[in-house]
């Protein structure tokens, strides 16, 4: 690579996301776009997703970034990525940086997690430095090189990334612990001088991959880097190095250093300021003894924070003045596309959308059956039935309905194994085909000749009371206009001798409680004009739940227009479909608890009359 | 969290728990510890250990606190040495649950003893052995000079440092050829040290010291031992801890105050942290995030108003709005309980830097409810407020503050980013001198 060894990242540099996580890649995407780069992100490791890739955008155009199992399937398709951002959770970080030590390609392995034990960050320190890798972190949100390269969530929103000038690269260089203060720092530095030429938080763990020494004797060599800028905390002794290096010459520009939690020398052990680790184990730990170092040695230390825009804007102005840093000529941000879910969340735009649902809602604590939370349809001991009324019609049935509706399901429920739906089903399952397949084909076999009777029964029936047809009118209509026989009447067996015994129990159901029974009534008075014909042309179950139905949904208050349209929909078929598929579903596991074979239907149950077309 | 100290007790029952894995039979530890605390039932613990009645004991102090021996809080006699029952140790310890001790310079309660059986022993037969943990490696310190000045004889400790990626050999050989020379059974004390050196390693501990460590043929005596583990390891270890508390240590006792936030502190995802330093101080501080919140502790204190500044704390990793509520009711109620006696108005300083990505405004809503409740004292007591916050949504934020504080009849001066960080402390103390 042609980077010069100081520089970690560069406009160029392409890095390696361990981690899916889609939010941070998006904010790094989005920074690449605003500084007008490619894509830094070359490839996602996520050993436990099923996706080969995942889309992102860039700018307002979508870009596939492919995902891998492993770090090391990563490295070699993407010869060109030398960073690795390793956002592995705690458990994992450790492992995956082991892991990325054996890539000869990787010179830098960024680690955000929080929590690695102690034990494990000495190691991957010892071990990265024996390699000549370089680690950023544990327990860090990592850094940014303005213009070239963001980590992660470094800098927050891109509105503040604009604003704290980390779009464009300034004339300091940045060493803190605190990622919490990065910001903060990163605007200090916009505001009194021309901005960060690259910052890095080494995180707050007791032991870092990286000190603020190491990135400090890079910044020397860095010509981007006019001055630096160091803020550090109570406890640990990293500062010292860099006073040495001071005293030593190893570093010339100047330094603004100020070490935070100066207040604990007024309260002694007694307080615990900031988080656990800052506290000073010794003298020399403490926050005023280490910016009584960095003062003595020639590092510009304010008097306390409030002062520390002055003295960044004194250097800057001093080296402006001495001509070492030149004026920036700002550069254009494109805007970045607002993302709509965001944008329709604040209000900003508006979206018609192309579905509507208007039975159930799944968006709340609870998901809900026409308004009702499920758990409510328990509680109050909705039945089927119950439920069928709020998610088919959209209403709490009265009790008569849903213990009609009850009533038909049950009825209904199955016929027996060898009417089409029921053998479809078993011949199915005999194939070896699983439960939906075996299903499906028994579903599929209802229509106008196998349960369709319902629909069609309440359809004309319907349609002759309305005109008013006399039982006689209507019979001779169905013969002469329709040309078919009657649904709902008709039955292989049963005769008015041999009532079926369903008919009678739905039909006194009915009697018993409905408001009113005006359809069956007049089925009736046809079926008196049909019997005379002939014995059986009976009023069917078919025909009974299709005219009860009509005057069920006309007690509930439905116009006979409403009516026609739920017959149209295939509501009233519905209950056939819904109390027969238990049926089916019956007779498929029947066939599976039997493991019966595959059926071939025998052949001298056939017909043959095959004969080769004339002339070919 | 990181390197956490834990109780003697603790400590030594986690060695027991392992001590097959590492010592094997080569040496024995007959652990006899028990942890009383305000809650023990004095009566019934003899039954569930016998020894307690059966052998002269020893009780002493285990709040993670050293020089218990100096400080006199080590009952190991009544007229001579080895004479203390179980009645004296379960006198002696309710004795000083009651008093109050001071502990370098910190006043507070005892509320944890241990109880052991003495182990008469000569002094030289006390050893010495500790394990650390630093930047360049482990290191163990030996000593045939253990006992309470092992600090007099420091020049007699032999140090030895261990490499961060040094296999089990390595370290055994760098310690055995390390013994001090005044150790008489170097190779069964270089064998024992080897030994703990690899649990105190495999075990993620942070710090372990056995002083003194009396070795009797193969049996070994920790009559005192001190030991940090690194709490982040419990993922790896945990099991091998067993079931380990983390306590805070000797302390002052808590306020009401601040037990309430350090009871939501605990059952929340969130950080919030609140400690009283000064509850008739005028200054009182609402600051977001751990750093920002030291740093405006830092500055009031450098400008030279630390004697008026009244806590200490902070909220940070999203609260929720009734968190946020809560925590700003505490501090708003402390601090409207009395007119300052200058009369001069208190300060509140709600502060914070950029945030990253927390909603600036969702968090000021809770702050304003507490507002709403808190408007008429804080009226009556005289409240200057200052807010200085950044990140998103922070102009919305700031808006909304400022509105609900003028509703209330609130003086308040609110800053997004253009103004420096700490900067509302400098005008807060310079219209205080005006005023």
């Amino acid at each position: 690579m042609s980077r010069p060894d100081y520089l970690l990242f560069d406009k160029n540099t392409k890095a390696i996301f361990w981690n899916l996580n889609n939010a941070a890649i998006q904010r790094m995407l989005d920074y690449d776009y605003v500084v007008g780069r490619s894509p830094s992100i070359a490839a996602i490791v996520a050993p436990t997703s099923e996706r080969s890739f995942e889309k992102f955008f860039y700018g307002t155009k979508e870009i596939i970034i492919p995902i891998y199992k492993s770090t090391k399937e990563a490295a070699k398709f993407h010869p060109e990525a030398d960073v690795l951002l390793n956002f592995a959770s705690f458990r994992t970080a450790y492992p995956v940086t082991l892991e990325a030590f054996e890539i000869p390609q990787i010179r830098t392995i960024i680690i955000t997690a929080e929590g690695i034990p102690e034990r494990y960050a000495r190691e991957m320190r010892v071990k990265a430095k024996e390699l000549g890798k370089w680690i950023i972190g544990p327990a860090t949100v990592g850094g940014i090189a303005p213009g070239a390269f963001r980590i992660a969530n470094t800098g927050g929103t891109i509105e503040n990334i604009v604003a704290s000038k980390l779009h464009r690269p300034g004339s300091v260089g940045l060493v803190t612990r605190s990622g919490g203060l990065f910001n903060e720092l990163s605007n200090i530095i916009a505001r009194n001088a021309d901005g960060v030429a690259e910052g890095i938080a080494i995180g707050g763990d007791r032991f870092p991959g990286t000190d603020f020494l190491d990135h400090m004797l890079r910044f020397e060599k860095n010509p981007q880097v006019k001055f630096m800028i160091l803020l550090g905390e109570v406890g640990g002794e990293a500062e010292y190095k860099v006073v040495e290096a001071v005293k030593n010459g190893l570093i010339t520009k100047p330094v603004i250093g100020w070490c935070i939690g100066t207040i604990s020398k007024f309260f002694g052990g007694e307080v615990q300021f900031g988080h656990a680790g800052a506290k000073a184990g010794a003298d020399r730990e403490t926050a005023d003894a280490k910016n009584r170092a960095m003062r003595e040695s020639g590092i510009h230390v304010p008097n306390n924070f409030n002062e520390l825009p002055h003295v960044i804007k004194g250097i800057y102005e001093m080296l402006r003045g001495e001509g070492k840093i030149a004026p920036i000529v700002e550069p254009e941000v494109p805007p970045i596309p607002e993302d709509l879910n965001k944008a329709i969340r604040e209000g900003k735009v508006r979206k018609g959308t192309n579905f509507i649902c208007t039975i159930s809602d799944d968006r709340g604590e609870e998901a809900t059956y026409c308004g009702v939370p499920i758990s409510e349809v328990i509680e109050k001991g909705l039945s089927i039935a119950d439920v069928i009324g709020l998610l088919w019609f959209k209403q709490k049935f009265p009790t008569w309905a849903s213990g009609f509706i009850d009533m038909v399901i049950r009825v209904v429920a199955d016929h027996g194994p060898a009417v089409s739906g029921a053998h479809n089903t078993k011949v199915t399952a005999r194939a070896g085909k699983d439960l939906m397949s075996s299903l499906a084909t028994g579903i599929l076999t209802i229509g106008p000749r196998f349960g369709g009777a319902i629909d069609g029964a309440a359809k004309y029936f319907k349609m002759a009371y309305e005109k008013k047809m006399s039982p006689n009118e209507f019979a001779e209509y169905m013969k002469n206009v329709e040309k078919i026989p009657i649904p709902g009447i008709g039955h292989r067996i049963k005769s008015t001798k041999n009532p079926d015994k369903r008919v009678e129990l739905l039909k006194d159901y009915a009697r018993r409680n409905f408001p009113k029974i005006e359809l069956l009534d007049y089925a009736l008075e046809v079926e008196k004009v049909t019997t005379s014909k002939k014995e059986n042309l009976i009023l069917n179950v078919d025909g009974t739940i299709g005219v009860l139905l009509v005057d069920l949904f006309k007690a509930l208050g439905y116009s006979n227009e409403d009516i026609d349209k739920l017959i149209d929909a295939g509501a009233f078929n519905a209950f056939f479909v819904l109390g027969r598929s238990i049926g089916f579903i019956g007779h498929y596991l029947d066939e599976k608890r039997l493991d019966m074979p595959l059926y071939r239907h025998p052949t001298d149950d056939i017909l043959y009359d095959v004969k080769r077309p004339e002339g070919f | 969290m990181a390197q956490r100290g834990i109780r003697e007790y603790d400590g030594k029952r986690i060695i027991a728990q392992n001590w097959k894995d590492y010592f094997g039979d080569t040496f024995e530890y007959d652990f006899k510890s028990v942890l009383v605390t305000p809650e023990t039932d004095f009566e019934n613990l003899p039954k569930e250990h016998p020894w307690l009645l059966e052998m002269p004991l020893v009780a002493k102090p285990d709040m993670l606190f050293g020089k218990r021996g100096k400080l006199g809080l080590v009952l190991f006699k009544v007229n001579k040495p080895g004479d203390v029952t179980y009645q004296d140790a379960v006198n002696w310890i309710k004795q000083k649950m009651q008093e109050e001790v001071e502990i370098n310079g910190v006043k507070g309660h005892l509320t944890h003893f241990l109880i052991e059986p003495f182990v008469p022993h000569k002094p030289e037969e006390e050893y010495y052995v500790a394990f650390s943990m630093g930047d360049e490696g482990d290191t163990v310190y030996m000593s045939a000079f253990g006992g309470i000045d092992v600090e007099e004889n420091w020049d007699k400790v032999s140090e030895v440092l261990i490499p961060p990626t040094a296999t089990d050999e390595e370290a055994e050989k760098l310690i055995k050829s390390n013994i001090p020379k005044e150790i008489k059974d170097k190779e069964k004390y270089g064998d024992f040290v080897v030994r703990a050196y690899k649990m105190f390693r495999d075990l993620h501990f942070a710090y372990f010291e056995v002083n003194p460590l009396v070795m009797v043929g193969n049996k070994v005596y920790l009559l005192d031992f001190v030991g940090k583990v690194d709490d982040t390891a419990a993922f790896v270890v945990g099991k091998k801890w067993g079931e380990l508390e983390f306590p805070s240590g000797f302390g002052r006792d808590l306020t009401p105050e601040e037990k309430y936030i350090k009871e939501l502190d605990e059952k929340s995802g969130s950080s919030l942290k609140l400690t009283i330093l000064n509850p008739e101080g005028r200054i009182w501080t609402l600051v977001a995030g751990g750093g920002a919140s030291v740093v405006y502790a830092d500055t009031v204190a450098d400008m030279g108003y630390v004697n008026e500044l009244a806590n200490y704390g902070e909220y940070s990793g999203n609260p929720t709005r009734t968190e946020t509520r809560e925590y700003v009711k505490t501090v708003l109620d402390l601090m409207t309980r009395n007119k300052h006696p200058s009369g001069k108005p208190k300060i509140l300083l709600i502060g914070g830097a950029i945030a990253n990505f927390t909603d600036v405004a969702k968090t000021f809503d809770g702050i304003i409810d507490a507002f709403k409740e808190y408007a008429e004292k804080m009226r009556q007591v005289g409240i200057r407020i200052y807010v200085r916050r950044g990140g998103p949504n922070y102009e919305v934020g700031l808006k909304k503050i400022k509105q609900a504080a003028q509703e209330l009849g609130l003086p308040i001066e609110v800053y997004g980013p253009e103004l420096h960080m700490t900067d509302i402390v400098r005008k807060a103390l310079e219209e205080e001198k005006a005023v």
